[in-house]
């Protein structure tokens, strides 16, 4: 009896400890955005909501948060229906060659990082006038994202039925139809995630707008947060603890709903 | 750019040559098959594959950002390698990234991960999905977020760490630069280690720890016969994943910007400073490649892993 006594005893002291580790570095951006002179110390809020409109008169705050959402949903919409149409074709047609280009496809998705890939990227966007500009980011980060989103998908194809497709073909559909009319409406959960999936890495993506954007005006929050904290003189906490509540409240609302819809728990990656 | 090495499903893997052929359900036929997939090549092959072998060409150039070599840059051979060997600044930086890829991955992540999934094992209801929300909090939210908030926290004279411990004036961020970005590290990536262990941990059969517990087997020893040699491959996996992620991740630089005196700069950020502060492209590139190499060695390993496990 006192084993288990002191077997609860530890399992709560030690949940307790790990609980405290992974809470205390968030309690700041809960508490600071709604302290009217934030410091860098966690305080009891005194519930105001004067460092909003601050934000709201900021240069540049709400218009990286859209430039965020530009570049997210831009890649998201090709990253869902390039990956979507390939993984098709590569689920239901043996293409020659097709084993040992998921092959290298699941390889080079892995190996080649943006750490790896910041030369070389830098200068293809320089020599394709890509820099400062939006279109070029999207290509670059849908680049990087297709191959796992074609093997997550792909995936997905393989477990649908066929018998639909089939009987939409007896009924003299033509194969585009049967993609746009069958296909999708079966698979719409798996692009859904990769939808999903695509957003939260490019919202959260840092390096690459980084690199490749230096006109304030086109940056996304993660540059602009950024910025915000390394640069010139006394850091702004009230532009700093609001701005970056705003940034991260959309991935915890994806996260929200996507654990709430599909069961947030492990298959093959939602992230990173 | 960074997240590009999603887990794939081992399923996925399999899947294909197990499955039989001619199912072309929608009589898609070979020609629209191949028009279905060439866009996403297409973008694949000039955004990721091309850049990565002109990787490996221009660290044999000696290309530079600004200057005369940015106009005419001549080929070097291996110049740019062999002046890697004998630089200080790249042996600092493999140093460290050692240090960092073991402390936060190896140790922090993966350790923390499976004493969390273990905890939570037999768990259900509030307590298992406050613990569990909060570690994949500190795992999603935007990077640039998080690195602020290590900022706020470890800050010399009013960060709430110090105020805590009672240690104002504590200057964590440059006594122990290193050690801060190994907890931060292990703060912001345990979450994928917990849940690759919480699904492993759902696989060991119930039965067989009934029976050890039974034959008085204690927590460790249960841990150590019974669920080690079932969890065996996911904790490979899991190791091999996490290393490659965190020898490529460019996130402390946010937190320290590899300072103060260097003493931060892994190999990710050595490579920024280089090549596109310094301007040194060429050089840059070539330690691109050995980074580009060693993941290289590491996705092998793990996808004949992946193979030899079906």
């Amino acid at each position: 009896m006192t084993r288990f006594v002191v077997g609860r005893i530890g399992f709560y002291t030690l949940i307790a400890l790990l609980l405290a580790f992974f809470t205390i570095p968030l309690l700041w951006l809960a508490s600071a955005p709604f302290t009217s002179n934030p410091t860098y110390e966690v305080r009891m809020p005194d519930f105001t909501w004067e460092n909003f409109e601050i934000i709201l008169a900021h240069p540049y705050a709400l218009g990286s948060l859209v430039n965020s959402l530009i570049l997210a949903i831009g890649s998201a919409i090709l990253v869902v229906v390039l990956s979507a149409l390939a993984a098709y074709a590569l689920s239901r047609v043996r293409l020659p060659g097709r084993d040992a280009l998921l092959y290298a496809l699941l390889l080079l998705s892995s190996i080649i990082t943006g750490t790896a890939a910041m030369v070389p990227l830098f200068q293809l966007a320089i020599e394709l006038g890509l820099i400062d500009s939006h279109t070029g980011l999207i290509l670059i980060m849908t680049g990087g994202l297709l191959p796992a989103a074609i093997f997550m998908i792909k995936d997905f194809m393989d477990t649908t039925p066929k018998s639909y497709e089939e009987s939409a073909r007896v009924f003299g559909a033509s194969p585009l139809q049967i993609v746009r009319h069958v296909v999708v409406p079966v698979v719409r959960p798996g692009l859904a995630t990769i939808a999903v999936w695509t957003i939260a890495n490019v919202w959260g993506n840092f390096l690459m707008p980084y690199l490749l954007l230096s006109d304030v005006e086109k940056q996304p929050a993660a540059v602009i947060m950024y910025t915000l904290y390394t640069e010139g003189g006394q850091a702004n906490l009230k532009v700093l603890s609001t701005f970056g509540l705003l940034y991260s409240v959309p991935v915890v609302l994806m996260y929200l709903f996507v654990s709430k819809k599909y069961g947030f728990r492990f298959h093959g990656g939602i992230k990173r | 750019m960074a997240l590009t090495t999603s887990p794939p499903d081992p399923k996925a893997l399999d899947a294909a040559p197990a499955r039989g052929y001619s199912s072309d359900a929608a009589g898609l036929g070979r020609l629209r098959a191949g028009a279905f997939v060439a866009p996403a090549l297409a973008l694949i092959a000039v955004f990721l594959v091309f850049p990565a072998l002109w990787v490996i060409y221009l660290g044999l150039m000696n290309y530079r950002l600004t200057g005369i070599a940015a106009a005419e840059p001549g080929f070097v051979g291996l110049d740019n390698y062999l002046k890697a060997l004998s630089d200080p600044g790249f042996w600092n930086s493999t140093v460290l990234t050692f240090q960092f890829v073991l402390g936060s991955a190896v140790i922090g992540q993966a350790v923390l991960g499976f004493t969390l999934a273990w905890l939570m094992r037999n768990r259900r209801g509030t307590l298992k999905s406050v613990v569990e929300g909060i570690v994949i909090l500190a795992w999603i939210l935007p990077s640039a977020v998080v690195a602020f908030l290590w900022v706020a926290l470890l800050d010399r004279d009013s960060g709430t760490l110090n105020a805590l411990l009672g240690i104002p004036g504590f200057a964590w961020l440059l006594d122990y630069p290193m050690l801060s970005i190994i907890v931060f590290n292990t703060w912001r990536g345990t979450a994928f280690s917990m849940m690759l262990y919480g699904a492993a941990l759902g696989n060991v059969p119930p039965s067989h720890l009934e029976s050890a517990r039974l034959a008085g087997a204690s927590g460790l020893q249960q841990l150590r016969d019974v669920v080690f040699p079932h969890i065996r491959g996911h904790i490979l996996t899991n190791l091999l994943l996490i290393s490659l992620w965190t020898f490529n991740d460019f996130g402390p630089f946010l937190l320290t910007a590899g300072g103060p005196e260097n003493k931060t700069e892994i190999l990710a950020v050595y490579v920024y400073k280089t090549a596109l502060q310094a301007g040194d492209l060429g050089y840059g590139a070539a330690i691109s490649t050995i980074i580009l190499l060693i993941n290289l060695v590491v996705a092998i390993f793990y996808l004949r892993l992946l193979r030899s496990r079906k």
